[in-house]
This record gives C-alpha cells, structure tokens and sequence, in this order.
C-alpha cells in the first residue's frame, strides 16, 4: 500500500505550500498522472483526482460538495438525421455543432441538479448538455434540441461521455478522491480537469489542472509518419502487403513440397 | 490481446481482426475477388471509422491479391497482356470515380450513393451470375451439348485487334480498355477493388474461358487497390499500417487455402457460391436502407460544406 501513503504525503505538502487566498474555503488538489501514454497495449487508463478543502475559519453551513469534470479536446461536429424518402432512410437534415468534446466525464459527490443551481451551470458549463457549444442551431433545423438529445445518447452509448454521480467519496467535509477512467478509443491532446466546491448549489473554488494524452512509441511513430511524410508511408503499406503477400505463397509453396 | 490502432485510434481485439483477415483472404483466394465488398463493412461493424475502413481494407486487398496472383501464377491461369489492358482501362476510370467520389461528399449523400450502388450492382451482377451459372450447371448435368460461346458480334469487328493467347482470344483492345475503366470506376466510388465485376465481366462480355480469369482478375486488382491505398495515404492519411498488417497476415493464409480450394471445386460450382455471396451481400445492405434504423441520427467530425 504504497499509493495511499503517498497521497497523504503529497496532500500535506500541497496543503503547506498553497497560497492564502481571500477564499474562505479552498481547494488543494493533485492528480495520480499528469500524462497518459498511448501505446499499443493502450487499453484505457484511469486516472485518480485526490485533494482536501482548505479553510481559513471555520465551515460555515450549508452541505459541501466536490464536482470533478474531465474534459478532451473539443472538435466540430455535424449531426445527420434519417428520414424516409420514397421507401428508403437518407440523411435529410443536418446540424453543425461549433464544439463538443471528444471526451467529457463528470464525477460528483451528489445528484447534479441537487448539488449545482442551474445559473452556476450555466456559467462554468458543467453538466454534459452545457458543455457542448452550439450557437445558432435553431436556423439549421426544425427541431434543434432532438438533434442535442441524439449527440447525447450517443455519446453516452460510445461511453465517450459520462455522468458519475455520486463517486466523489468527501471526508469530513475536507478530503476528497475520485477515479476517472479514461476509454481506449482515446483522442490524443490536453485533457482538462476541473475541481469545483460547491456549497448550497453555489460555486465557491475551482482548480484547474490539465492531463497530457499523447501517443507513444510505435503509435507515435506511425502516426507521425502518415502524417508528415504520406507518401512514404503509402509506399510502406503497400510494400508490406506485396512481401505478405509472396511471403505466404513461397510459404505455402514450400510446405506442400 | 487487445491491440490500440495508432490511424484508427480505438483498441482492437488483435486475434479478432486475424480471422476476419483469414476468412476474407479465403473467399479472395477462391473466387478471385478482392475482398473489399466483404472486408470493408466487416471492419465497420466493429468499430473502425469508415474512411479508415475503406483505406485499410483496400491495402489488405493488394496483399491477399498478390498472394493469390501467385498461387494462379504457377498454374500458368493469368493473362498479363488482357491484365495490363484492363488495369490501363481501370486508371482512367478510377481517376474519374475519384472526382465523382469528392462531389457526393460535399453534397453530404455518399453514404447513400455508396449504399445504393453496392445494391444495385451486387444485386445485378449476383442475380444474372447464378441465373447464368445454374443454367450451365443443370446443362451439364443432363448432359446436353455445351454451347459454343465463340460467337461473332459487333465486338469482333473493332479496330486495334491484339491476341490474348491465355484467354485464346483475338478481339479489339476496346471492350477490355472499356470493362476496366467502368470497373475502376465503380471500384473508386464503392471502395473496393472491383472483382466481382470484374470475374462476370470477363466471362460474359468478354468471353475469356473461366479457367484464367481468377488469376487475371486478382493481377489487375492488385493495381487498382494499390493505386486506391496511395490516393487515400496521401490524401486523407487514412491507411492503418498496424490493421492492416494484421489483415493481411489473415489474408495471405486465408489466400492460399481458397487458391486451392478454389481448384477442386467445378467452375459452374464456383460461380454459383460466389453468385449467392454477393446477392447475400447486396439483400443485406439493401435491408439497412429500407428498415427503420435504430439510431436516426449520426455524427461525423467536421463542418457541414
């Protein structure tokens, strides 16, 4: 049990190092890893938010909450609908989305709507619907707000997107820990975490920290190589299928003899 | 063991992508097809985006060709001057396909093109193959003297006459310049390599005899699929080496095996099996455009155009 021990040791120097801020309450937080390799093992990692509130005086009241958000790299998107024309499903409409994040997780320590008012929402665009930017939807299409509901269901399927709640553990209204797993069909760049504390729905501190994703070693390579040089790449390819290719047949040839 | 994609960028169950390489090669290896109308979809179906589906799956299919190529090699069953005509033909027609592939896009309805010609020409081709070919079959079972197919017609009378001595033919380079090109066409639009066009086209249009047209029908596909995997490297940088190493270490093997299946089977046999594969094929995508989806609405990354 190595890990714990740690942990405490690191939050008791965060603890001491923090500055005073005018905050009555704080937060001190770390992170278990500020990067993620990809490697060709990659099988999804899982990362561990740990910190402690820091107060000044003593609580005051009103229940305290922890929300931890991980946030990927932000794409633009288009969503498609399927309707029927004579007799067979085309994509009819479509709606253009500025920017949503290729990965969004949201961990708590309660219910959202219970925990967060809905103009703090608003404001720190936490709660997945909110953190999906898209201005001007309602001149692209009869019914914008089924076209959000689909980017939802769809992101929550492909586990892209998610709402823990509850898996915030807080003790004694200071210290707190959560674990986000990251999935395996993972989009490489800065991944950012935000730790907010919230009291009676209000935010009183957030933290931000930001976890490198990045491709390693073979995957770096590649990838790198199709994209800087594609041309020597393509070629690579296809001289890997042709000594396949006649490597199987003399293979062949030869076990037959 | 689970393997993450460095182009695709999702994890793959690596013994998962070796068999389905395998079985795809097998069926490539029999039937002289490519594969890319099997692999393609295949590699959807578990996750792998479709422009990387496409790329990838186009590269599997030079090596299961040459593999394949090799193995018709040693039973002298290729054409290379016919090959070299069609793959000439193909050129042109897959740079044509190539355009009309970038319109459908920007129009936002490739998905549905694709769709529909995979129907409509798998459909075609299935439907007039295993009429064809339970035909010969029945004929050759009642014992019934076999129809000559040498028969004069307009083709006979083109200019640019060249012998094909493998296919022991004597016509005009036109009709193969031709078939290539539609075929290269069709192959750019739909993603493959064009085999199962091609294979009927050589038997019914051209008249070539069964026996030499697996083996210059995968000769002309390895070029084309080349040609296709470099376009997509260089262009969209959608070719996965790592799915496609794997691929083709299924394929190659699975080639081989069908190469010598391939041989034991009769030819009307072997037309029938390929006839029900792509009619199997086309009703299943035919299907998907017809039933309710479960899932109205898709996502793709980018800007509307």
């Amino acid at each position: 049990m190595k890990r714990p021990a740690l942990l405490w040791q690191t939050l008791a120097l965060l603890l001491l190092a923090a500055p005073a801020t005018a905050a009555p309450e704080a937060i001190v937080a770390g992170l278990s890893q500020n990067r993620v390799s990809i490697t060709a093992d990659f099988d999804g990692s899982e990362i561990l938010i740990y910190g402690a509130v820091k107060r000044e005086a003593p609580a005051p009241q009103g229940p305290l909450d922890v929300i931890i958000t991980v946030e990927g790299p932000a794409t633009t998107l288009t969503i498609r609908k399927k309707d029927r024309r004579a007799g067979i499903w085309i994509n009819t409409e479509a709606v253009h989305i500025d920017a949503a994040p290729s990965f969004y997780a949201v961990a708590t320590t309660g219910r959202l709507d219970k925990i967060l008012s809905d103009t703090e929402d608003l404001r720190y665009r936490i709660s997945p619907t909110r953190a999906v930017r898209a201005i001007g939807l309602s001149s692209e299409a009869e019914k914008p707000e089924d076209f959000l509901d689909a980017l939802m269901r769809i992101r929550f399927d492909e586990d892209r997107f998610r709402l823990q709640q509850g898996s915030v553990q807080l003790a004694e209204d200071t210290l707190f820990r959560a674990d986000v797993l990251l999935p395996a069909n993972l989009t490489e760049g800065e991944y950012k975490v935000r730790i907010l504390l919230t009291r009676d729905g209000k935010v009183i501190d957030m933290q931000d920290r930001v976890v490198n994703v990045r491709k390693e070693g073979l995957e770096r390579f590649l990838n790198t190589l199709a994209h800087q040089m594609p041309l020597l790449y393509g070629l690579l390819s296809l001289a890997l299928a042709a000594i396949a290719g006649w490597g199987a047949s003399v293979a062949f040839s030869m076990i037959r003899r | 063991m689970q393997l993450y994609l460095p182009i695709a960028e999702v994890s793959v169950n690596a013994f998962l992508i070796l068999g389905l390489g395998g079985i795809v090669g097998f069926l490539s290896g029999m039937f002289g097809v490519g594969g890319g109308f099997l692999i393609t979809p295949l590699l959807f179906f578990i996750g792998v985006p479709p422009a990387v589906a496409v790329a990838t799956g186009a590269n599997q299919v030079v090596a299961s060709s040459i593999s394949g190529v090799l193995a018709q090699l040693k039973r002298k069953a290729v054409d290379m001057p016919m090959g070299a005509v069609l793959t000439m033909g193909g050129f042109l027609g897959s740079g044509s396909g190539v355009w009309v592939f970038r319109k459908m896009t920007a129009l936002g309805q490739i998905d549905l093109f694709v769709q529909l010609s995979y129907v409509l020409f798998l459909g075609l081709i299935g439907a007039m193959m295993l009429q064809e070919s339970l035909r010969a079959w029945f004929r050759a079972k009642s014992g019934a003297p076999i129809r000559r197919s040498h028969v004069h017609t307009w083709v006979h009378g083109l200019p640019l006459k060249m012998k094909f001595r493998a296919s022991g033919l004597y016509i005009s380079v036109l009709p193969p310049l031709a078939v290539g090109a539609i075929v290269g066409f069709l192959a750019a639009i739909m993603g493959v390599g064009g085999g199962f066009i091609m294979v009927p086209a050589m038997i019914y249009l051209l008249g070539m005899p069964t026996k030499v047209v697996v083996g210059t029908s995968l000769f002309q596909i390895i070029f084309v699929t080349a040609f296709t995997t470099l376009a997509h490297a260089v262009t969209s940088q959608t070719v996965d080496i790592l799915l496609a190493f794997l691929l083709i270490i299924g394929g190659v093997i699975g080639a081989q095996i069908g190469a010598r299946v391939g041989v034991r089977l009769k030819a009307e046999q072997l037309r029938i099996l390929l006839a029900l594969l792509v009619l199997t094929v086309s009703f299943k995508i035919a299907l998907d455009l017809l039933i309710r989806p479960t899932e109205l609405y898709s996502i793709m990354p980018g800007m509307l155009p």
